[in-house]
């Protein structure tokens, strides 16, 4: 009875967590930028991590497997969002993202002002790509 | 090479957290397992130096225990909507950088608050401005303003939780003055507008 309850929570673990790396894989495809896409590479890949580690954890029933589970989230944790960081920084600052569609940019407004109060008799036209 | 000597209660959580590792990996927590580890975090700590990270000194476990129960709903309500974003949306997706200005200036809450963030709404943080501890976010599915807006409130009720959890106290005294004129302003509206 207890195996029985404790295999069909580890099928919904197991299941929930494909459909989210399914998520990742389908935003991955169909998002427009790179951007965008960052955002499918992080959320729901989390959260698919997770739900396959509860899986492990249920079906292994061993107490001492714990700690390496949670300490193996925590890491996930704690990388996903700086590589991120780092991707989408980067894809900001070279330019690998679609403008227009952006409804706001309030980096690009700081960014541009900045650059015009460090040169200022540099002509503001001077780049084209902006809008 | 001269270098400050880092007292040792500013390294203990990170020992801590070295040691934990150490005992999660080799899966026995025997005590001489632990002291042993516990030396060769002492080692790497002092050997391969980097610079403390600066804690606030508080750690508040009543808050900490809801705020992973609301990180853990926020990222599935966030996967779900990627999910369904991506489905629906797809290549029609209207995003936006949106500023957001948090109310602390400590590295570390600036920090944990982007790591939040970058998992919990559906931001992530692009860009970060230390001297205003500014946080530049690209935001999934921003039409107009007030969407914005959303974000901006979210961000700033993620941070205020993480100040409760581990600001320092003056982080702490300027949230509980926030809360206060907030609360004088709904009683003086006597809840007209909510």
């Amino acid at each position: 009875m207890n195996d029985t309850v404790i295999d069909v929570l580890t099928a919904i673990c197991l299941l929930g967590g494909a459909l989210m790396s399914v998520a990742a894989g389908v935003g991955l495809l169909r998002f427009p930028d790179l951007l965008a896409r960052m955002h499918a590479a992080t959320k729901p890949q989390v959260l698919g991590l997770l739900l396959f580690l509860l899986a492990i954890g249920l079906q292994m029933r061993s107490w001492v497997l714990v700690p390496v589970l949670m300490v193996c989230w925590i890491f996930m944790l704690l990388t996903v969002p700086v590589s991120a960081h780092m991707v989408g920084r980067a894809g900001y600052r070279t330019k690998h993202m679609r403008r227009d569609l952006l409804s706001m940019d309030e980096l690009d407004e700081v960014v541009e002002k900045a650059a015009n109060k460090r040169a200022p008799d540099r002509n503001p036209t001077e780049r084209p790509d902006e809008t | 090479m001269t270098r400050e000597r880092i007292p040792f209660i500013t390294e203990l959580p990170l020992i801590i957290w070295l040691v934990i590792v150490w005992g999660a990996l080799w899966q026995d927590f025997s005590p001489g397992n632990l002291i042993f580890g516990g030396l060769i975090a002492y080692a790497v700590a002092n050997l391969l130096y980097l610079p403390p990270v600066e804690l606030s000194g508080r750690f508040n476990v009543l808050y900490a225990v809801p705020f992973v129960g609301r990180f853990i709903y926020k990222l599935v309500v966030a996967s779900f909507e990627v999910f369904w974003l991506s489905l629906t949306r797809g290549p029609r997706l209207v995003n936006a950088v949106v500023a957001v200005q948090l109310r602390s200036q400590s590295d570390l809450l600036v920090t944990t608050t982007g790591h939040a963030l970058s998992l919990i709404p559906g931001s992530l943080v692009i860009e970060v401005d230390r001297s205003t501890s500014t946080l530049y976010l690209h935001c999934l599915n921003i039409e107009t303003p007030g969407d914005a807006a959303k974000i901006r409130s979210d961000v700033r009720a993620t941070e205020a939780w993480l100040i409760r959890i581990m600001g320092t106290r003056d982080d702490l005294a300027l949230l509980q003055t926030e809360d206060r004129f907030a609360q004088e302003n709904d009683n003086r509206e006597g809840g007209v507008s909510k």
